[in-house]
């Protein structure tokens, strides 16, 4: 890998994350809690998701997370917070399907900047196959959590 | 430098992956030998030549192919048994690798009746610095026949803490199953000590060489007795042979005793509808075709070893890790984990840098072409127990040289650079 590459991968926008992350922290009030680990490398994420709204059209009121990493998985947390804190639930999956779609994407996927914002930064660690998983750790923890949310109400 | 390898340069030449490059024409420093070593050429040659010219099944083959490849094979065994001297070389049993090593002798203990067998009121001694190999099987063996599980904790300077010992293992212990050497702490432990005092309550004691074999001369035949281990185990693709072949050796006495472990070709004697009687050792803990290719390999590479000399391996292990350990400790906010002495420990050398996570870490020395590892080496329990989420590993071998060593510091000093670190 060149140091070219090495700066795709290493965003200043995720350094900037990583050293200073938003929403950090767990908060209340929360209907969901989940804990996400990747064992390969021990990467670890607790998450909660706290939704508003009728079942059917939900928002997301908000998103904490508590989380030991790597650069590239704690910027993500904090993107993803960033990006669906705020939003209908619909909305925030839509852009989860986005993320995802980038990620798995092995560099070739041009990333939709109105949508993803902050995470379009993400695109070089598409080429790095080892740090993918990195990168989907807060997001996977996320839809799990508010799956559960939904399927809650719902029943 | 005193106690590099005589000839350095010419042994390298044996590693034709040493000379490939990477991307951006980055040099190769590969410090990730704790997790697979690099082969050298006639281990390559041998298979090769196994494979084109006396290919055939072993001990079935009632043509010439089959002798020619079932003496390939168990001249692999031999060798083997040389490398550590094994008191005889029945006792040196192939598996797929360390952990298939270690579950065989788990899970036949969990099926022995009799004096073996392990029930309620035994227990099962290991230490928190284990591989996950040597944990979890006995995990499973205690959780199966209500045995109690239990462990030697570790020093704050990356020890065993032996202080409870006359505690730990007791006239209750079944088993005492260690570690020689720590693939993440780079400790060496006081295996014929510990030995010496688990024979003295009649328990059985595995020791995971997987880190040992590779960098410290073994000689079982030339321990006393009462130090010598009953089941030591380590895997191949460590000692600069292929992956897909392990070893266990395990004292006659003991392995005869157990129950077979996986049914099939090879481990029978003689087999009726109703019951089967089994074969004798090694051939009884060997069900269906083994690795064939892989035995003939790895005979090559501990021969390789034993032709460069395990003593003066070790040497060169000790004089580069003194070295690295020297390196390392002029890098800012970087805390090696493990014993700083480097004749205490072998070449795997975890560390921390304040401020950059080790997968960030690792990502930067690759672009500069160094290779190691970053997680937790399959060892949660060991870095749980510094409070280390996860860690950096360099791990040399003995055809690590000075200047590679150089390169991992300078390389650590521009991932702190990167990061913006002072």
């Amino acid at each position: 890998m060149s140091a070219t590459e090495l700066d795709a991968l290493y965003q200043e926008i995720i350094l900037d994350h990583y050293k200073n992350p938003h929403n950090k922290g767990l908060r209340e009030p929360h209907e969901a809690e989940v804990h996400h680990v990747n064992p390969t490398c021990g990467d670890e994420v607790t998450l909660r998701v706290h939704l508003t709204g009728e079942p059917g059209a939900e928002t997301v009121a908000d998103v904490s997370y508590d989380s030991v990493g790597c650069s590239i998985s704690q910027a993500s947390a904090s993107v993803l917070t960033d990006l669906v804190i705020g939003k209908p639930v619909d909305e925030a999956l839509a852009i989860h399907e986005s993320f995802l779609t980038l990620m798995q994407g092995r560099g070739n996927v041009e990333p939709d900047e109105d949508v993803l914002e902050d995470g379009i930064a993400f695109a070089g660690v598409a080429k790095f196959p080892a740090r993918v998983k990195c990168a989907l750790l807060s997001w996977m923890a996320w839809k799990d959590a508010t799956a559960r949310v939904i399927q809650e109400k719902a029943s | 430098m005193e106690g590099l390898l005589p000839q350095l340069e010419v042994v390298r030449k044996d590693f034709p992956i040493l000379e490939r490059t990477l991307a951006g024409g980055m040099p190769l420093v590969y410090l990730d030998s704790a997790n697979t070593s690099q082969k050298p050429q006639c281990v390559i040659d041998t298979m090769v030549d196994h494979l084109e010219r006396h290919n055939a099944n072993v001990a079935r083959a009632m043509h010439q192919l089959g002798a020619e490849a079932s003496e390939a094979f168990e001249t692999g065994r031999d060798r083997v048994a040389a490398f550590i001297g094994a008191p005889s070389r029945d006792e040196v049993i192939f598996t797929k690798n360390a952990s298939e090593a270690l579950n065989l002798v788990a899970n036949t203990f969990a099926w022995a009746r009799g004096d073996l067998a392990v029930g309620e009121g035994d227990e099962v001694v290991i230490t928190e610095m284990e591989h996950h190999s040597n944990i979890v099987p006995w995990q499973l063996l205690t959780q199966r026949t209500g045995a109690t599980l239990r462990w030697f904790g570790l020093t704050d300077d990356g020890h065993l803490d032996l202080e409870g010992i006359d505690d730990l293992i007791t006239e209750r212990t079944k088993i005492v199953s260690l570690t020689w050497v720590s693939n993440m702490l780079g400790t060496v432990n006081p295996i014929a000590a510990i030995t010496r005092k688990a024979h003295e309550v009649g328990a059985v004691v595995v020791v995971d060489a997987s880190q040992a074999a590779p960098q410290l001369p073994i000689d079982l035949a030339a321990m006393d007795e009462a130090e010598r281990p009953d089941v030591i185990a380590f895997t191949g693709h460590k000692v600069v042979g292929p992956t897909g072949i392990g070893v266990l050796w395990g004292r006659r006495t003991l392995m005869e005793q157990l129950p077979p472990f996986l049914g099939g070709g090879e481990m029978i004697e003689t087999v009726t509808m109703e019951r089967s009687t089994y074969a004798g050792l090694p051939h009884r803990f060997e069900a269906g075709t083994p690795p064939i290719v892989e035995a003939v390999g790895l005979g090559a590479a501990v021969e390789y070893l034993s032709d460069l000399g395990m003593e003066a391996v070790h040497a060169h292990e000790q004089a580069i890790t003194a070295y690295a350990l020297e390196g390392l400790a002029t890098v800012p906010g970087l805390t090696v984990l493990g014993p700083l002495d480097a004749t205490q420990r072998g070449g795997a050398i975890s560390f921390e840098v304040d401020g950059v996570h080790p997968h960030d870490i690792a990502q930067v020395l690759d672009s500069r072409g160094v290779a190691v590892r970053a997680g937790h080496h399959c060892a949660k329990p060991a870095h749980a127990r510094y409070g280390v989420q996860s860690s950096t590993r360099m791990s040399s071998y003995l055809y690590t040289t000075p200047s590679e060593i150089d390169a991992l510091v300078e390389a650590l000093e521009y991932t702190r650079s990167y990061f913006k670190l002072g």
